[in-house]
């Protein structure tokens, strides 16, 4: 395992040294990390970052296979247009995570900000899934046009697990969230409609991981208490700038 | 243009160009009043130096001036001597100027065309207050309205007591270095790093914005500008400063200060719920939520911000209604630290005891112990 200390590198010294180390390292742990922006940007298949301390913004973004796993929490733009790979979050990440996100996991141990899972989207094989354990802010799945999001709602009233206008704009892809959470919390875009059994071997497959990841207790989640959300219809906006 | 006309005859500064944006803040207490110099905040800033662009940085200390903390500290940016020399004409006429000396500054490589730069130590005379029936509080922010707004090559960078801003163009690292805040022990320290937007990259127009002891550094841009200024306007005070942040200040020397609004209500006042989230409260809430919006409702700050307050006895920290900018807070033991981002925190305080990204529109709120009133009336 490659050690490098990112102790007053600017970002770009930072992803530069990572890319010359990642296509021959398996891993590389990332000591210090302070807010530089872009790690694991673009990286293939093949290697694991594993980061101490606060990454910056953008972390993953465009990324394409490769591994991430950070220590505590992260901030904004988490997997901004990623397109395939896994980070696992052991705190709360920031705003608009897997934003524009076309395909891989990311994992977040507890809360996530606000406008997670903007503009996702999905074709063929290419399906992205945001998992988040505990709760996210308002706008969760805004204009989201495929991909899946699941929220565990982990120390949180299903009422306080999303924030409001979920969903909104939202013409593809589906959410589940735990428990039952009033109407108003919902964008106009969005119904609710009952799993099949496809939704739950997608949502204990998922589960079981973020379980392991985390080291929680797959007993403590009942499959039976999901609900889940998808779009009305493929063109919401069709008539809006139509007279 | 959103200048109030009073553009001088000086050097082209940016602004004609356009660039697109950034901003970091961060703001760092103890709430026990005790003191630490200016190195934590500039290190905690320096974390986000991507997020400005070298137009503008600039820091609000509290506790600086212990030696003179009856008398307001007016940190003042001239043009030229001259401007220089009639601006202490006035002051001489109308306060009390207990002591009066240059700013020291470092050279830093960087930072170029640096203005004058003076604090004064002064009080408003009695008798002028008396027979203008204003507080010397009330005195003093008019004295900065006229300042800036009528001198040439003149403007007025801080005029609270015991605490300063120091700030110009260039990174926030670079404008702490010229200035030499390792050398100055305070209790509360904001700072801002600017990426001009809309208006000029310019030593006035960098942040803190300033009135009495009011700070504000502002990451953002408030589309409702014409309209609060308009309202503001209607009580007296006056945008010169060509940038949204002033109109902000102002907000809360009005809501706090004059109209004595509780601190949860002014924060509400400038980011407020929304009608539908309204219908939902108990009735009570209701009811002054209600009127808040519709007394209120020129002072909604429209558009993106995340804003910190300074003041002499606390620091609050909100954003916009709809949280279209970052901010995280932490404590740990007696010190609360709000940023743009948790790497600048992460910084200068490596385990806190609790880290937390505020909801939209919900303000955090550092009082410094032992303080009763967020105004202290004067």
């Amino acid at each position: 395992m490659k050690v490098l200390d990112a102790h007053k590198l600017s970002y770009k010294e930072l992803n530069d040294m990572i890319k010359e180390e990642a296509p021959r390292e398996k891993e590389i742990h990332i000591k210090n990390v302070r807010g530089q922006r872009y790690i694991g940007g673009t990286l293939n298949q093949g290697c694991t970052l594993y980061l101490d301390g606060v990454p910056g913004n953008d972390l993953a973004s465009f990324m394409n296979g490769a591994h991430i796993v950070v220590s505590g929490n992260a901030q904004d733009g988490v997997g901004n247009t990623m397109n395939g790979g896994e980070i696992v979050i052991h705190g709360h990440g920031g705003d608009i995570m897997g934003y524009a996100m076309r395909g891989g996991e990311i994992y977040v141990k507890t809360e996530v900000g606000y406008r997670v899972g903007i503009h996702m989207k999905e074709f063929g094989d290419q399906v992205p899934k945001l998992i988040i354990g505990g709760s996210a802010g308002n706008f969760l799945g805004e204009y989201m046009a495929g991909g899946v999001i699941i929220v565990l709602g982990i120390s949180y009233s299903p009422e306080d697990s999303i924030g409001s206008f979920c969903g909104t704009g939202m013409h593809g892809g589906r959410i589940y969230i735990r428990g039952e959470v009033p109407d108003y919390k919902f964008g106009k875009e969005v119904k609710e409609v009952p799993l099949e059994e496809e939704d739950y071997r997608l949502l204990e497959a998922k589960i079981k991981k973020y379980c392991r990841h985390f080291d929680y207790s797959m007993e403590e989640i009942d499959l039976k208490d999901f609900h889940k959300y998808v779009p009305k219809g493929s063109r919401p906006y069709g008539n809006l700038y139509a007279y | 243009m959103w200048g109030s006309g009073k553009r001088f005859g000086r050097k082209p500064i940016e602004g004609d160009v356009r660039i697109p944006s950034g901003c970091a803040v961060s703001g760092i207490m103890n709430k026990k009043g005790k003191l630490f110099t200016g190195e934590t905040i500039i290190q905690s800033i320096s974390i986000m130096r991507d997020r400005s662009n070298g137009l503008g940085g600039g820091f609000a200390a509290y506790g600086i001036y212990p030696d003179y903390q009856d008398f307001y500290a007016l940190h003042v940016f001239f043009e030229s001597e001259e401007n220089q020399r009639e601006v202490e004409l006035y002051l001489k006429e109308n306060f009390l100027v207990e002591k009066g000396e240059k700013i020291p500054t470092r050279k830093v490589s960087t930072i170029l065309d640096a203005p004058i730069i003076y604090r004064y130590f002064i009080k408003p005379r009695a008798e002028i207050c008396e027979d203008v029936c204003m507080s010397p509080d009330e005195f003093m922010v008019r004295q900065v309205m006229f300042i800036n707004s009528s001198f040439q090559g003149a403007y007025v960078a801080s005029s609270g007591k015991n605490m300063g801003a120091f700030k110009g163009v260039g990174y926030p690292e670079e404008i702490g270095e010229f200035y030499d805040l390792e050398s100055y022990k305070g209790y509360l320290w904001t700072a801002h790093g600017r990426f001009p937007t809309n208006t000029p990259g310019w030593w006035g127009g960098a942040h803190p914005f300033t009135l009495l002891d009011w700070s504000v550094v502002h990451n953002g841009e408030i589309s409702s500008y014409g309209t609060n200024r308009r309202y503001l306007e209607e009580f007296g005070y006056e945008c010169s400063l060509q940038t949204d942040t002033e109109a902000a200040t102002y907000l809360f020397d009005l809501l706090l200060r004059r109209h004595r609004m509780p601190l949860e209500a002014a924060c509400q006042v400038l980011a407020p719920p929304f009608w539908e989230e309204i219908e939902r409260m108990p009735e009570k809430e209701k009811e002054t939520a209600r009127a808040l919006r519709m007394v209120y409702g020129k002072g909604l700050l429209n558009g993106p911000f995340s804003i910190i307050l300074g003041s002499t006895n606390g620091m609050v920290a909100i954003n916009d209604r709809i949280k279209l900018r970052p901010l995280v807070a932490a404590e740990q033991g007696d010190m609360l630290y709000v940023a743009s981002e948790e790497a600048a925190i992460i910084e200068v305080c490596a385990c806190p005891s609790r880290v937390w990204t505020p909801r939209a529109g919900q303000p955090v709120i550092g009082r410094l112990e032992e303080v009763e009133s967020w105004v202290s009336v004067c």
